[in-house]
């Protein structure tokens, strides 16, 4: 099975998120990245999708040039090859144009699967898979928990709300978003990093690709929220927030 | 001109999202002069129409057809394709649901266009309407516009306060959707729950609840003995669940328990929506996150901004002393 899968670069999670002076997005100057969460959890998939069945896993990922290092990562843990769509970001697109990019750059691969995160950590867009979907005319399914290829259609576990799951049987080829937890990660072995560096990344330029990115949203500031509850900080030393905090629970909540 | 709604049923009942979306709609359309209108969609909606027909909208919309009977992504947006193409609405308004992040980006690219996901707020002002969304799982927020219309927009479980019935009943249009069964691609079987639970969250008074600011399950006895000396259930945001620390039916959230202890302590969890909605119900709410700007402080009652590897031992400490 040729699966696809699209891995994004974010900022890491705990780093220290500050605007920029034009107040558009963020100030990257210290600002350390990391593969997209749902995203390691599509590549894990995709990996043990092609240790039963065979095929190949290729990386697809629209980042600046620094993106190459999470690209890397995919391919030490074991996707076969890569492609890069290089762009030089003033702010980030949205998920239209994104989507845009991603799908001139998918369509002569002819994949039979396409595996994506259920949504960004930075952007949150969580829209990005449904909309190649629908520009490569692929059939899709969302919030993927488990995944089970039938022949010419594929299976799959979706997570609805409340605790509540539907199986649903799909046709290929599909574009699958999938959801974190859907499996166990794997750490990336000093063997897998040894041979990524052996492994093809084809660098794309957006421009080769002649995808329309125009936006169709416009994002006009990025700024801290304001926050509205009148939340009790406790301050002091471990012992004296402590002390406060069990007077609180004994006096104002009465639970102790 | 106007401002469409799209209500959501399953299996004949609201999802009440619908009506949040709705009071976010009665907003828009209030800002741009234009008149509310709402939709329903699926087979057999007459009575949800009728009930949807009591709020303040001049028109509801009952898009049916057989193959609408049961979601799926093809044979909702083909209707809906055909009910906006007909109606021309401004801006379209859709709940924030697992199934509207199914089909909606697909519905909006069939009109050249992204949706604007996950509103939080609005903004009006000379009749250009501003959304604000969260970046960064809420640690972030922006304002955005749409680039020409129709404008998609979907709004964020809580954000706000569900419309009310009242005024005269709007009369109700009944739009026969264009539908073929090969247009439809994925077969959707019945919608399951997994086997009972063995943990009920939602009997607990005291939750402690741990997130990925645990760093590592080696730590988690730091948050037991908390929940020990308190007698609480112990409960996690869902990277702890993902990487199998805890089990899965101790997960709070939009796909975990919602739970609305007398008290929630919420330890190195960020705050993101998923996991708010599952807790916000909560009576008392206790923050310890190293992050000063981490969402949760806005959910919470009590914060303390400070190392939970410090902050939470001198807790059991003190509840001991309480105790003795
Ligand atoms: C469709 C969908 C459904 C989802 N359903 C759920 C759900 O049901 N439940 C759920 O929880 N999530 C759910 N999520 C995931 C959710 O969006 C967040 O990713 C998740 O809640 C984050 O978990 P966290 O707060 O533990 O981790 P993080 O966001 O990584 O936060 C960790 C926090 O710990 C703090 N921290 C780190 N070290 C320390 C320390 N030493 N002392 C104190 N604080 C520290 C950090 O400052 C940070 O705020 C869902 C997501 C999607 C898209
Ligand atoms: N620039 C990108 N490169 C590769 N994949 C992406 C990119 N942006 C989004 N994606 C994929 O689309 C998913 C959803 O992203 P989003 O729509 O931004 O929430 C992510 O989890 C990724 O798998």
């Amino acid at each position: 099975m040729k699966i696809i899968v699209s891995v994004k670069q974010v900022p890491a999670r705990d780093s220290a998120l500050r605007v920029n002076s034009a107040g558009k997005w963020l100030d990257e100057s210290d600002i350390t990245y990391e593969m997209n969460e749902p995203d390691a959890y599509a590549l894990e998939e995709a990996l043990q999708l092609k240790e039963k069945l065979g095929g190949e896993v290729v990386v697809l990922c629209a980042g600046p040039q620094r993106a190459g290092q999470t690209i890397r990562e995919a391919l030490a843990k074991g996707a076969d090859r890569a492609i890069h769509v290089e762009m030089d970001e003033e702010g980030p697109l949205d998920a239209l144009a994104t989507a845009r990019l991603l799908a001139k750059a998918v369509a002569p691969e002819s994949p039979e699967l396409i595996l994506t995160g259920l949504q960004s950590d930075d952007l949150g867009y969580g829209q990005t898979g449904v909309i190649l979907a629908e520009l490569l005319g692929y059939a899709h399914a969302t919030i993927v928990m488990e995944v089970e290829p039938q022949g010419s259609a594929v299976r799959v576990k979706r997570e609805l709300e409340d605790g509540w799951f539907q199986n649903v049987v799909l046709p290929l080829p599909a574009v699958l978003t999938i959801q974190s937890g859907i499996k166990k990660l794997r750490y990336a072995t000093l063997m897998g990093i040894k041979k990524a560096k052996t492994k093809e990344v084809k660098t794309l330029s957006a421009g080769q690709l002649a995808a329309d990115t125009s936006s169709t949203t416009v994002m006009d500031r990025v700024y801290l929220p304001q926050r509205s509850k009148q939340t009790q900080i406790l301050t002091g030393d471990a012992k004296q927030v402590a002390h406060q905090l069990v007077e609180k629970l004994k006096f104002e909540a009465r639970v102790l | 001109m106007s401002v469409l709604v799209i209500l959501e049923e399953r299996g004949g009942k609201w999802n009440r999202l619908s009506f949040e979306a709705l009071a976010a709609g009665e907003r828009i359309a209030g800002a741009l002069g234009a008149p509310l209108q709402a939709a329903v969609i699926g087979a057999g909606i007459e009575k949800l129409a009728n009930e949807a027909a009591t709020y303040k909208i001049a028109k509801i919309f009952a898009v049916e057809h057989d193959l609408l009977a049961r979601y799926t992504p093809d044979g909702h947006t083909a209707a809906l394709e055909q009910l906006i193409k007909a109606q021309q609405p401004k801006v379209v308004v859709f709940p924030h649901t697992y199934q509207v992040r199914d089909f909606g980006p697909k519905l909006s690219t069939r009109f050249g266009k992204a949706l604007i996901s996950d509103v939080v707020d609005i903004k009006t002002a000379g009749g250009q309407v501003t959304f604000i969304r969260q970046l960064f799982q809420g640690k972030l927020n922006s304002d955005v516009r749409a680039a020409g219309e129709p404008e998609f927009v979907s709004i964020q479980a809580g954000a706000f306060r569900a419309a009310e019935p009242g005024g005269e009943a709007a009369p109700v249009e009944k739009v026969a959707a264009e539908l073929e069964p090969s247009q439809i691609r994925t077969k959707p079987e019945e919608p399951f729950r997994e086997a009972q639970r063995s943990v009920d969250l939602s009997a607990a008074d005291i939750i402690v609840s741990v997130g990925r600011g645990i760093k590592e399950k080696e730590n988690l006895p730091v948050v037991e003995q908390l929940a020990s000396v308190l007698g609480a259930e112990l409960a996690a945001s869902r990277p702890i669940c993902d990487n199998g620390w805890l089990p899965m039916e101790r997960q709070v959230g939009s796909s975990g328990q919602t739970v609305s202890p007398k008290v929630y302590f919420a330890i190195g969890i960020s705050g993101a929506i998923q996991h708010l909605v599952g807790m916000k119900g909560s009576k008392t709410i206790v923050a310890i996150n190293k992050d000063e700007n981490a969402p949760i402080f806005e959910a919470a009652d009590y914060g303390v901004v400070g190392d939970l590897f410090e902050i939470v031992p001198a807790i059991v400490e003190e509840i001991r002393k309480a105790k003795a």
